[in-house]
């Protein structure tokens, strides 16, 4: 179907950015994307929307224009006082519909990864899934990589005839403009659109939680360790590089099941994922339950008899050997240079 | 008697797959599989509302003739029966062309479903987006995340943890969730599931043809995104390999990164020559 207004063809291309204001001050992602669409915004000469939906919203366009928006679309209603997808749906098909946006970009947060694959089907295009990189391809197009097999592959996605183009973004991959409050956006506040659906799903209870989460999700030195540390006894000595470098111990799947280290350890698939800067894997081979929990990890150093170990390729320094021999020596070593 | 549908997936069970260079995919024929541990715990939900109410449990996969295998899975663990969608015609779908697929079937076979359960992602794509774009195909209340749900006449009741807040929703049948791994651990299948797992009368195997999609129709209604290259990325690592022995190899390390470790612990660390000359 052709797009029935020639007005559309005139109008300026537009990167949206959808304002994901809850939890603002650890949450800034959605800053994040305005820095990116504020660089990818040049190359295809287009503006910068940030979309802000809420109650009571004035702090987030003052904070969203003051970090790069050009143009804010506000709309602030007391029905739209928690976050709601099936309300989110219908407001953004209908702006969609006015207004054609080129690129929709979302943060990969729990709600963004929830609400962007339903809106991409709504608006019956394609949405790639929690993108560690964007840019813009020669023919103009919206270059999406997303990290697949637990960050060990990425993959270059692009939506070649469907428009908007839309990506979620994981957190923390693209560095926010600082502020600057002198800046100018455009700000539209519209009303909230008459008919939206009545949302069938109800939000009974929320609270925020207050579960303190195992800091190994937060540590910046992870020590983790496999089988291949041979035993218990052998494997309680990575408690000792990790206390050495302020660190934490995590651990795989069988060593849990072994009952060496607690389930809280547990890194990988069914257990936590990692950011650390600096993880150290002793006596891990790589199986993916393992690997899908390390796509964050920065720079790896693994230990591994085996030379063909998936760990060892996937490190950054590979060293081969027996982890406990290589441990008990890292010990030693980092006991001596080490200065308070 | 409530309907329930379980949407599972079968992944490969290695870290490393050879991909075609031609076409951008995976290779996922020369790998093992295995049934994604996500779907594993949704199927878990379902048994486990199976052991209050009277239910059914459908379970459906799209995927190669060998994903036949955690479909008899499943049957062993206690689905009732199952469903292969199976086509070459459908072969390198996006999740946008895959719930339209799950859609076609499920609306084919078992229209008067009451709940449909997702593993909220699976370990190889981890896009998370095919639960809640099958939800938006068959216009549906849905939860994504889910831990726990209880069930009160036609209202499902959902707990969950997002973004730090964690939430109570209700929404009444049909509806969708998507379950997350915090809860309901997988049961092992039972000697005497394994019967009923090799029933041939509880297996359908549908092609794009029963679903009455052809090639042009999958064209317009399928993948909107395109792979258009893999790499692994270890392309970006150090790639420093260290042998040999131990105390020489740490040596070897430390020289070469410690500063690196001490900028990230906060401490200095350097090689203290008078304690050697010592």
């Amino acid at each position: 179907m052709k797009k029935t207004s020639t007005m559309m063809k005139s109008r300026k291309k537009s990167i949206w950015v959808f304002g994901d204001y809850r939890n603002y001050y650890q949450n800034r992602v959605t800053l994040q994307l305005i820095a990116r669409a504020v660089a990818l915004a040049k190359t295809i000469n287009a503006e910068v929307c940030a979309l802000i939906f809420g109650y009571k919203i004035d702090e987030w366009i003052m904070e969203y224009t003051a970090h790069g928006a050009d143009r804010i679309l506000a709309i602030d209603d007391p029905a739209l006082k928690s976050y709601s997808t099936e309300r989110y749906l219908a407001i953004i098909e209908t702006l969609t519909k006015q207004r054609d946006p080129d690129i929709i970009l979302i943060g990969a947060t729990d709600f963004g990864r929830e609400f962007a694959p339903r809106l991409a089907k709504r608006l019956k295009t394609g949405l790639s899934a929690d993108c560690v990189g964007l840019d813009i391809t020669e023919e103009g197009l919206l270059l999406q990589i997303a990290p697949s097999f637990g960050g060990n592959m990425l993959a270059e996605i692009v939506t070649e005839r469907h428009r908007p183009q839309m990506a979620t973004v994981r957190p923390g991959t693209f560095k926010e403009i600082p502020h600057d409050y002198e800046r100018k956006a455009i700000v539209e506040k519209l009303p909230l659109m008459k008919g939206l659906p009545k949302p069938r799903v109800k939000l009974v209870e929320y609270e925020r939680s207050v579960e303190k989460e195992h800091t190994i999700e937060n540590a910046s030195v992870i020590v983790c360790g496999g089988r291949g540390m041979g035993n218990r006894e052998k494997f309680k000595k990575l408690q000792e590089l990790a206390r050495l470098l302020g660190g934490d111990v995590g651990a795989t799947r069988p060593v849990v099941y072994a009952g060496w280290a607690e389930h809280g350890a547990l890194v990988g698939q069914a257990g936590k994922h990692i950011k650390p800067k600096i993880l150290f894997s002793f006596g891990i081979s790589g199986a993916i339950q393992h690997t899908a929990g390390l796509g964050e990890a920065n720079f790896i150093v693994a230990v591994n008899k085996n030379p063909q170990a998936t760990m060892l390729k996937m490190a950054d320094v590979a060293i081969v050997g027996d982890a406990s021999d290589v441990l008990n020596n890292l010990i030693k070593e980092l006991k001596k240079r080490i200065r308070e | 008697m409530l309907k329930l549908v379980v949407c599972i997936k079968q992944i490969p069970r290695v870290t490393e797959l050879p991909w075609d260079e031609t076409s951008g995919t995976l290779r996922r024929d020369l790998a093992p599989g295995m049934m994604n541990p996500a779907c594993k715990h949704a199927l878990e939900a379902a048994l486990q509302v199976k052991e209050h109410y009277k239910a059914k449990i459908t379970v459906i996969t799209m995927g190669p003739p060998a994903a036949e295998e955690v479909l008899r899975e499943a049957l062993a663990m206690g689905a009732d029966e199952a469903i292969l969608i199976c086509d070459r015609l459908l072969s390198g779908s996006d999740t946008f062309a895959t719930s339209m697929v799950l859609k076609e079937a499920i609306t084919k076979k078992c229209p008067k479903f009451d709940l449909i359960l997702c593993g909220a992602y699976t370990a190889d794509s981890e896009t998370a987006q095919v639960g809640p774009q099958l939800a938006e195909e068959l216009d549906l209340p849905a939860a994504a995340y889910v831990e726990k749900l209880e069930i009160d006449g036609k209202t499902l009741r959902v707990r969950r943890l997002v973004d730090n807040f964690r939430e109570t929703l209700e929404m009444e049948f049909p509806a969708l969730v998507t379950v997350s791994m915090e809860n309901y651990k997988p049961r092992y299948a039972s000697l005497a599931g394994l019967g009923k797992a090799f029933d041939i009368n509880n297996f359908t195997v549908l092609n794009a043809e029963d679903l009455g999609l052809t090639a042009s129709s999958i064209k317009t209604k399928g993948s909107r995104t395109k792979v258009r290259k893999v790499f692994l990325r270890k392309a970006q690592k150090g790639n420093v390999l260290l042998q040999g022995a131990a105390s020489v190899v740490i040596n070897e390390f430390l020289d070469k990164y410690q500063r690196k470790i001490g900028t990230v612990i906060g401490k200095s660390i350097e090689e203290n020559k008078h304690d050697d000359e010592k």
